[in-house]
C-alpha cells in the first residue's frame, strides 16, 4: 500500500497531538505540584488521616461523590459519560496492543455498547446546558464546542462499530506503525478520519481547557488535605520566610 | 431614601429561583477611606496603574497558592453550585451563583494567564479587566461570606471562598479595599479587638459582669483580665464582652471555669479571637492579627489556650494558628517549638470551650440541670466556618457532635431543623465573612432567607423558640434579621447561654 497525503497528515497530527498532550499535561501537573499550598483548607469534615484521604480522592474520582450530594441529574449523566468512556478508552487499547490483552479482549462486548452509554451521558449534559436557566446562564461557546467535540467523536465511533464498520486491522496497523516511528497507511475512510480529527484536537486542548478538571481534582487543596492541623505544623517555603524575617 | 428593606417571601418550593441578572447588581458595600487603607499599608485609593497592578498581584497570587490556581482552571460549568448559595437562593442575581461569582475572576485569568484566553477570548469567555469588571468584582466579591457551602457540592472542591479573598486581595492591592472589614482589622492593631473596646473600658465591663452575676446567682464566679500564671487564656470575641445575646455566653464560660475551678484569663492585649485578616484574603494580617494570641500566651505564661464562641476565629485558630504562629502541636522549628514547650499537651491546642466544657460534662466535673432551660424548645444552628473549616475533639464530625451534646446535657428538648440545612450542608447566616455593616443590609436579609425558613419549619412543627449557635456573627446577624420575618430577636442565642442556665455551682 501507499502512503497518501492524508496518511502522512494524519501521521504528522498526531505526533504533533501526542507532544503536546504529554508535553502539557506534564507542564501543569509539574505546575500544580509545585506551587505551595500554604494554609490547611480541607473542606470539613474531613479525613483525619492521609488513608482518609486517599479514600475521599477514591470516592470522588470513582463515583463522584460531592456531584451525588449535589444534584443526580448532573450526577447520573456526568457518571455515566465517564464510566462509559473509561471502558471505551480501555476497548480501545486493542488498537494499540498486540497481541491483545486478554482482560482487554474481555470487556470488548461491554465496551462497543459503553460507547451508547457515553452518547446518552453527553446528551443529557448538553440538554441541561438548555434547560436549566442557570446553567444556561453560565455555558460559554467553549462549553458548547466541547460537548459538540465529544458527542462528534462518540457518534462517529459509534458509527463505524455498528453501522459502517471501518477496516481496524488497517486502523490498528497505522497506529502500530506510529508507535514504532515506521508510519503505515491509514484506509481511506471518512468517518475514521474525522473520528481521529476530533480526537486529535482533544489532546491539544487538553492542557489549555477545562479538561485540565482531570488532573486538577488530584491537586484540590479542599479535598487533598487531612484534618490534623492541630497535630502538625503545616508550613510553606514562602509562609515560613516571614517567620524568618522577624 | 432607599425603599423600606423588606424580607424576601419564604419559597413555596424550596428550589432554586429562576435567574434574575442584574438583581443585586447596584448592592456595594461602603468603599474604605484613605486613612483606613494606610493604616493597612494598602494604597488610600485606586491608584493610576491598577489594571496592571491587579493582573501582576494576580499572577502573585497564583504562584503563592495551589487553590487558588487550581479552582481557576478546574471547573466545567456543571452547574453543580449553582443553586448553592444562599445569597443567589435569596436573590435570584445569577452573579451570586458561585460558579458565576468565580467566572468574574476566572474571565480575567483565562484572558491573561491562558492560551487559548489570549487568542481566542470570546470563545472560553475571557475578558480584559476593565473598570466595570474591576467595581463588579467589588460588588460582588463582597456579596460573598465565604461559608464554603458551595465547596462541599463542586466535584473538584473548588472552594468560592479561596477565590473571593483573592479578589479581595487584589482589589486592596490596588487600593480598592472595603470600609467595614478594613476599619476593624484597624481598631484590632491600634487597640487590640474589633469593637475598639480599650484595657480600662474592658476591665471595667468585666469588674461590672462579675457584679451582675453575683446578684443574679449569689456566686463569685471572676472574670479575670491580664493573670500571669493562668492555666487558661481565653481568647473569645469582643462582642461576647457586651453585646447580646453574646455575653450571656461569656457568663456561662465564666461559670464552667468556675464550677470546674480552672483558673483562666483574658488578655487586654488580644481581646479579640475574630480574624478579619482571612476575610480580605492577606496573609499578612490574617498572621499578624494572630500574632497578638501567641504574645500574649507567652506573655501572660499559660499552659492552655482556649476560643470562645466565635465561628471564624475557630477557623483560623483551628486550622491556621499552627501555621501562623505555632499554637498547636507537633513543630520541630525552634519558633513554634518556644510556645508549644510551654503549652500542655495532655490538652488539644488550641481548644474550642465546647471541647473544653464537654470534656467536664463527660468526666462528671461540672453538672448541668436541663430542667433549668425546660421553657425552651431548642434548635442548633451549625456555623458555616466551624461547619465546613474546622473540627472538635479527635473525630471525624465532631464539629456537629460536641455543641449539639452540650445543648442535650443543658437542655430537655432539642430537635433538629431539616436535612439539608445542617451539619455540613448548614446555610450561613447572612451576615459572615466581612458582610455584617449596616450598608449589605438588604444582602444580608436575602442571605438568611434559607436559614429563616428552615427555622420557621421547626418553629411551626416544633415550637422552637431558641436557636443555639456558637459565632459571634451568626448572633449579630440574627439579632439583626429575625424581626424583618417576623420572629422575636431573642430566638437566638448561644451554645453557653443554655450552659449558664443549667450549669450547678457548688461551693468549689
Amino acid at each position: 500500500m501507499i502512503m497518501t497525503i492524508a496518511s502522512i497528515m494524519f501521521a504528522g497530527l498526531f505526533y504533533l497531538a501526542a507532544v503536546l498532550f504529554a508535553g502539557g499535561l506534564a507542564y501543569r501537573i509539574r505546575d500544580y505540584a509545585r506551587t505551595p499550598a500554604p494554609l490547611k483548607i480541607p473542606t470539613t469534615p474531613a479525613p483525619l488521616t492521609k488513608g482518609g484521604v486517599a479514600l475521599r480522592m477514591a470516592r470522588e474520582v470513582v463515583f463522584f461523590e460531592s456531584l451525588f450530594k449535589s444534584n443526580l441529574w448532573t450526577w447520573g449523566f456526568g457518571w455515566l459519560f465517564h464510566a462509559g468512556l473509561a471502558l471505551v478508552l480501555m476497548r480501545h487499547l486493542r488498537y494499540f496492543i498486540d497481541p491483545v490483552w486478554s482482560w482487554v479482549a474481555f470487556i470488548q462486548p461491554f465496551g462497543k455498547y459503553a460507547g451508547l452509554v457515553m452518547l446518552v451521558g453527553l446528551c443529557g449534559l448538553w440538554a441541561r446546558r438548555f434547560l436549566v436557566d442557570r446553567v444556561r446562564y453560565i455555558s460559554t461557546p467553549s462549553d458548547h464546542l466541547m460537548l459538540a467535540l465529544l458527542i462528534t467523536i462518540a457518534a462517529s465511533g459509534l458509527l463505524m462499530t455498528f453501522v459502517s464498520h471501518t477496516d481496524v486491522i488497517g486502523a490498528k496497523n497505522f497506529f502500530r506503525g506510529l508507535m514504532h516511528f515506521g508510519p503505515q497507511p491509514l484506509p481511506g475512510d471518512v468517518v475514521l478520519m474525522l473520528h481521529l480529527l476530533m480526537v486529535a484536537v482533544l489532546m491539544i486542548i487538553f492542557p489549555v481547557s477545562k479538561l485540565l478538571h482531570a488532573p486538577g481534582v488530584f491537586f484540590s487543596p479542599s479535598r487533598n488535605q487531612a484534618d490534623d492541623s492541630r497535630d502538625k505544623r503545616h508550613l510553606s517555603a514562602w509562609a515560613a520566610q516571614l517567620e524568618a524575617k522577624k | 431614601m432607599a425603599a423600606e428593606i423588606k424580607a424576601p417571601a419564604y419559597r413555596v418550593f424550596p428550589i432554586a429561583p429562576a435567574v434574575q441578572p442584574g438583581a443585586m447588581a447596584e448592592t456595594k458595600s461602603f468603599v474604605a477611606s484613605d486613612k483606613i487603607q494606610e493604616a493597612l499599608g494598602f494604597p488610600g485609593q485606586l491608584v493610576e496603574d491598577w489594571h496592571d497592578r491587579a493582573i501582576a498581584k494576580m499572577g502573585d497570587l497564583l504562584e503563592k497558592y495551589r487553590s487558588f490556581k487550581v479552582f481557576m482552571d478546574a471547573c466545567v460549568h456543571c452547574g453543580a453550585c449553582s443553586d448553592k448559595c444562599h445569597y443567589f437562593i435569596g436573590s435570584g442575581d445569577p452573579k451570586n451563583m458561585p460558579v458565576a461569582r468565580q467566572d468574574l475572576m476566572r474571565s480575567v485569568y483565562r484572558r491573561h494567564f491562558t492560551l487559548p484566553g489570549k487568542y481566542f477570548p470570546k470563545l472560553v469567555g475571557a475578558r480584559d479587566l476593565t473598570r466595570e469588571v474591576l467595581d463588579e468584582w467589588y460588588s460582588y466579591f463582597y456579596q460573598c461570606s465565604e461559608c464554603r457551602r458551595c465547596s462541599v457540592f463542586c466535584p473538584y472542591g473548588i472552594d468560592t471562598a479561596e477565590i473571593t479573598m483573592a479578589a479581595r486581595e487584589i482589589l486592596d492591592s490596588v487600593g480598592y479595599g472595603q470600609k467595614y472589614s478594613n476599619e476593624i482589622i484597624g481598631k484590632v492593631h491600634k487597640i487590640g479587638n474589633n469593637l475598639g473596646l480599650p484595657g480600662p473600658a474592658l476591665a471595667d465591663t468585666l469588674e461590672g459582669l462579675e457584679e451582675d452575676v453575683k446578684d443574679a446567682c449569689g456566686v463569685d464566679v471572676r472574670f479575670p483580665l491580664d493573670v500571669k500564671g493562668a492555666e487558661v487564656l481565653l481568647v473569645t470575641p469582643s462582642a461576647d464582652f457586651f453585646a447580646e445575646p453574646h455575653i450571656d455566653s461569656l457568663i456561662g464560660y465564666g461559670k464552667v471555669f468556675h464550677a470546674a475551678g480552672i483558673s483562666w484569663t483574658v488578655s487586654s492585649m488580644a481581646s479579640e479571637a475574630g480574624n478579619f485578616g482571612m476575610f480580605i484574603g492577606n496573609y499578612e494580617q490574617l498572621r499578624k492579627i494572630a500574632l497578638r494570641v501567641r504574645e500574649a500566651a507567652l506573655e501572660l505564661g499559660v499552659k492552655r489556650i482556649v476560643v470562645g464562641e466565635c465561628g471564624h476565629a475557630w477557623r483560623v485558630a483551628y486550622s491556621f494558628w499552627n501555621t501562623l504562629t505555632g499554637i498547636g502541636a507537633g513543630a520541630d522549628d525552634p519558633y513554634a517549638i518556644q510556645l508549644q514547650s510551654q503549652l500542655d499537651h495532655s490538652y488539644k491546642q488550641p481548644m474550642h470551650i465546647c471541647e473544653l466544657t464537654w470534656d467536664l460534662i463527660e468526666r462528671k466535673v461540672i453538672t448541668l440541670d436541663p430542667e433549668a432551660n425546660d421553657k425552651y424548645v431548642v434548635t442548633f444552628h451549625d456555623s458555616c466556618n466551624v461547619a465546613r473549616g474546622s473540627n472538635m475533639g479527635d473525630f471525624f464530625g465532631g464539629q456537629f457532635e460536641i455543641p449539639r451534646n452540650i445543648i442535650k446535657a443543658a437542655a430537655n428538648h432539642f430537635v433538629e431543623m431539616a436535612d439539608g440545612t445542617t451539619r455540613e450542608q448548614t446555610f450561613c447566616c447572612g451576615g459572615g465573612g466581612g458582610l455584617l455593616t449596616d450598608d449589605l443590609l438588604d444582602l444580608r436579609i436575602k442571605g438568611s432567607l434559607p436559614r429563616m425558613e428552615a427555622l420557621q419549619q421547626v418553629v411551626d412543627e416544633h415550637k422552637v423558640n431558641f436557636m443555639a449557635c456558637i459565632c459571634a456573627i451568626c448572633k449579630a446577624q440574627f439579632t439583626k434579621v429575625l424581626p424583618y420575618y417576623g420572629f422575636d430577636r431573642r430566638v437566638v442565642g448561644g451554645v453557653h447561654q443554655l450552659v449558664s442556665n443549667a450549669i450547678r455551682l457548688g461551693d468549689k
